[in-house]
């Protein structure tokens, strides 16, 4: 059985979307299931290793589409539907088999109204930093979280970097140099 | 150092300013602060083949009690500008600074919210050296920059107020 069947077989109905891309395989599950589905795929499916944990802004991406429906119905002179917006946030779980070298990328979308997700430390304990990590640069909160500080920025940092609404040169903030010099 | 012998031998004749500034610019010990790959070209500039040891920057201090020249090489977040700040501040007085690469003189290509854009706004820099990142050679001669630099200096000038005073109000300066 290969990678694709096993997964659907583990996952059922709890799997919303299954693309692949260059032999690398995606799937999309509701974020309401988050915890058991990967603690299922933990122990039924042999991903005993958590790479990494994404997060991805997209609200550039509907920016765009929405200039792009513009110009066709300009160009048309009638009305495009781009559809409703997708939901802002998407945090993406790079899953690892290390007995069998396959890999699988678990996607969830998150709701700007809702940042938050169920927390995975108590499957992989290696998610505590990279949950941090989205914390910081997203603002995504995870719930259940030992210890949700910021990882990169100072704790006194208010906004969230990686949202694409936040300028690259930021907006002046600067860490306060109050400190012991003995 | 100028001076003159006097008598064949035993004495010789120098200026105190002068014979400080020999001790001083002989052992410019760094602490070396490497931050980004600049660091790596530091380790290349101290280590054998470029050898900074000639010039007197012998021993490597990673305390920065016993250091002279702090050399900055590589990027400064704004989250480390504290510490920098600090480890100037605990440094024992005469201290110099060098600042190697772009990124410790301007910020460099990081033009963004986490990037302290140049450290010449926190701690006094003594000598700046550009280059992305430059080679230990460019390194070597900024501390040779900085030993002209120290043989130029008036230490006991500078103190001159601080000894008239003391001198007029009758203690040993």
């Amino acid at each position: 059985m290969n990678l694709k069947e096993r997964v659907k077989d583990i996952l059922g109905d709890d799997l919303l979307v299954m693309a692949e891309f260059r032999g690398d395989l995606c799937i999309e599950v509701p974020s309401k299931r988050l915890t058991q589905v990967l603690a299922r795929l933990k122990e039924e499916g042999g991903f005993d290793f958590l790479s990494d944990i994404i997060g991805i802004d997209n609200i550039d991406l509907y920016v765009k589409k929405a200039k792009k429906g513009k110009k066709e119905a300009d160009e048309k002179e009638d009305v495009v539907d781009i559809g409703p917006p997708p939901p802002r946030f998407e945090v993406i779980y790079l899953l690892l088999s290390l007995s069998t070298n396959e890999r699988l990328q678990v996607k969830v979308s998150v709701p700007e109204d809702n940042l938050e997700l169920p927390s995975i430390t108590s499957i992989w304990r290696a998610a505590n930093w990279p949950e941090r990590e989205v914390y910081d640069m997203f603002g995504i909160r995870f719930k259940g979280h030992p210890n949700l500080r910021r990882l990169l920025m100072w704790d006194e940092f208010q906004d969230h970097p990686l949202r694409k609404d936040y300028p690259l040169e930021g907006k002046g903030e600067e860490r306060h140099l109050d400190y012991d010099v003995a | 150092m100028k001076f003159q012998a006097i008598q064949g031998e035993g004495w010789l004749l120098t200026k105190a300013e002068q014979l400080i500034n020999w001790g001083r610019s002989r052992s410019p010990w760094p602490f070396p602060y490497g931050t980004a790959c600049c660091g790596i070209e530091l380790m290349c500039a101290l280590a054998s083949s470029y050898d900074m040891a000639r010039f007197g920057a012998e021993r490597v201090a990673f305390t920065p009690r016993q250091c002279d020249v702090l050399i900055e090489a590589g990027t400064i977040t704004k989250k480390m500008v504290p510490v920098l700040k600090r480890i100037y501040d605990q440094m024992a007085e005469p201290k110099w600074v060098i600042a190697v690469g772009a990124c410790a003189c301007t910020g460099g290509v990081f033009r963004t919210y986490s990037t302290h854009q140049g450290i010449g706004s926190i701690i006094p820099v003594d000598v700046y050296v550009p280059g992305c990142p430059p080679r230990p050679e460019g390194i070597l001669y900024a501390l040779l920059k900085l030993i002209d630099k120290i043989e130029a200096d008036h230490p006991l000038y500078k103190q001159r107020p601080k000894i008239v005073e003391a001198l007029e109000a009758g203690n040993e300066p």
